[in-house]
């Protein structure tokens, strides 16, 4: 795996004293979607913004593409493209020559028939004459991703590209980040919706107050966190649990209806081993008239993850 | 190494910001133009004597032009940088493979667009009023696009530095736009009373308007090489504040 971009030890302490990066370090790979997931204020756009030239470093060291950005700043950038977090365009401008100056900008050679490409893609072609404020607030987001893609970066940065979007175009959304993610372009993206970051990411990151928490392969985090939850209701009350189904990870709950099944991780195994657990039951003739699975999710695991955050 | 296209996407889109308001941005200096005319060249003028063998009506144009370009080239370059970072798209600048070279070309080589723009309009509307002739035309054009350049660079500064609306007003209001008129605009500052005549010469604006008028009709109130050094020394004065502005971040980076 081809690392693309590389933070070692990356903070930033705002003049007024508040950490919103304490010693971040995190190496994102070529080709990869990257989901930043924390709640709001943990320090993802400021995360973003030392990448992109928006916010100074208090301490350590960025590089991309191999170019250390504090030196080489202008070769890593022309690879760099960024979809801000709030909508800011210029509302005057036609939405065909606010794509057009970002390719400039970027200093690369005006092609049309790219913008084209661009614009169509983004289901933005028949609006191109339009003034960017007659837009819907959707169209503009997409003008805002049609100007970082102008220059063709390798490496895109979202910055909650659903944030207060309706379903359908979130959906949307998400159609257009696969479609890029084909194209070969490395995407970090911010989120705090936990389900975004499950559907459209090969990674995730878990950053709050500044600190990265956790950073893994999704399927992984969810195995190494994931929990599967059994209520199997039983047809009689048990007094105690019973040795057959001792090798289980079981309670017995208050009252001696419910048998609750705590285990397994994100794999599947909790499943297969509530399966088994069943069979014990019948084997023992342990008779049982429902039962209640569940899967947690990336969102308990962060919720988990923030809790021991606090504590901490 | 400079990226002439990054630098050229600047300044054409400058330019159109400009021309998205054209009609006001041309309807403005050939009114105020006209007003100065019939108010200072004909009601006033009639009743002044020549200066320097040059009638009244034509000794005002380069203070005209003097007072509109201030004025214009420092709030048009001023927003030109306010706004974007009131409203967020500054972003785009700061995270493009930019730096202090192409955004300064950019930017200052529209405004010095703008501002020959800007005078060829009011030499125009003047024409309506008086008869003129420019003793050293290539000179005159070298000048005001030598002022344009320094201006835009000061609106520049003055863009950054101001966290809000009233900011960015201020200094024009309170320092230029006082200066100018009292930097020999409509009067000779040898028409000036002792010690007044003295005093004004601390005025930098005195310069630049003797300056340029020396470019007119080559005479003026002060040596033309010192107005010529004092306006480059501002402009080296801008442009290293600006650096220095570009290298820390200030106001511009979080
Ligand atoms: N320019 C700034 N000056 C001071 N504090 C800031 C600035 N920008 C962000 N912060 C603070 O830094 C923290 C992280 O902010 P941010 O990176 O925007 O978080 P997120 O994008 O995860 O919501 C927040 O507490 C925020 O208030
Ligand atoms: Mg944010």
């Amino acid at each position: 795996m081809e690392p693309i971009l590389e933070l070692s030890g990356l903070s930033k302490v705002y003049p007024g004293g508040l950490t919103a990066l304490d010693n971040v370090d995190l190496t994102i790979n070529k080709g990869e979607v990257f989901a930043l997931l924390g709640p709001n204020g943990a320090g993802k756009t400021t995360l973003i913004g030392a990448v992109c030239g928006l916010v100074r470093p208090t301490s350590g060291s960025i590089r991309a593409f191999g170019h250390d950005l504090a030196s080489d700043w202008r070769r890593a950038r022309n690879r760099i493209g960024l979809v801000p977090q709030e909508l800011s365009t210029d509302m005057f401008e036609p939405v065909h020559r606010a794509v057009s100056y970002s390719r400039g900008l970027f200093g690369l050679a005006p092609d049309r028939d790219r913008i084209e490409e661009i614009l169509r893609s983004l289901s933005l072609w028949d609006k191109r004459d339009e003034r960017i404020m007659a837009l819907s607030g959707g169209m503009k987001r997409r003008v805002l991703i049609a100007k970082a893609l102008a220059h063709e970066p390798d490496l895109l940065f979202l910055d909650e590209p659903t944030a207060g979007v309706d379903v359908e175009l979130r959906k949307g959304m998400w159609a257009i980040v696969d479609t890029m993610r084909e194209r070969g372009v490395t995407i970090i993206l911010t989120t705090h919706y936990i389900e975004e970051a499950e559907l459209m990411a090969d990674r995730v990151g878990i950053i709050n107050r500044g600190k990265l928490l956790m950073v893994d392969q999704k399927d992984a985090m969810m195995a190494r966190l994931g929990r599967t939850e059994a209520h199997i209701t039983l047809a009689r009350p048990l007094s105690a649990l019973p040795s057959e189904i001792a090798r289980f990870p079981v309670e017995l709950e208050p009252g001696g209806e419910v048998l609750c099944y705590r285990g397994g991780d994100g794999t599947g195994k909790g499943k297969a081993e509530v399966a088994a657990l069943t069979k014990a039951l019948i084997a023992a003739d342990i008779d049982y008239v429902g039962i209640d699975t569940r899967e947690s999710s990336l969102e308990e695991i962060f919720v988990s993850l923030l809790g021991e955050g606090k504590a901490a | 190494m400079i990226s002439w296209r990054s630098t050229w996407s600047i300044y054409t889109r400058e330019l159109m910001r400009f021309l998205r308001t054209a009609f006001q941005s041309v309807l403005a200096p050939v009114l105020t133009t006209s007003l100065y005319f019939i108010v200072f060249g004909a009601a006033i003028g009639g009743r002044m004597p020549d200066l320097g063998g040059v009638d009244y009506g034509a000794f005002i144009i380069p203070g005209l032009l003097m007072l509109t370009l201030l004025g214009e080239t420092t709030s048009n370059s001023s927003f030109g940088i306010y706004m974007p970072r009131f409203t967020g798209t500054i972003y785009e600048l700061l995270s493009a493979p930019v730096g202090v070279s192409e955004t300064l070309l950019g930017f200052v080589g529209a405004a010095m667009t703008k501002s020959l723009l800007l005078a060829a309009i009011i030499l125009l509307t003047a024409r309506l009023f008086v008869d003129y002739s420019i003793a050293h035309p290539v000179l005159a054009v070298f000048y005001i696009m030598l002022v344009a350049a320094a201006f835009s660079l000061f609106g520049f500064i003055l863009g950054i530095w101001a966290d809000n609306f009233e900011k960015l007003g201020i200094i024009p209001m309170l320092f230029l736009t006082p200066l100018t008129f009292l930097g020999g605009t409509f009067y000779s500052i040898d028409m000036l009373p002792r010690p007044w005549d003295t005093i004004a010469l601390a005025n930098p604006i005195v310069y630049l308007v003797s300056g340029l008028r020396w470019t007119f009709y080559g005479q003026s109130d002060v040596n033309i090489w010192i107005s010529f050094g004092i306006t480059l020394g501002f402009l080296a004065i801008c442009v290293a504040v600006i650096a220095f502005i570009f290298r820390t971040g200030w106001r511009l980076r979080a």
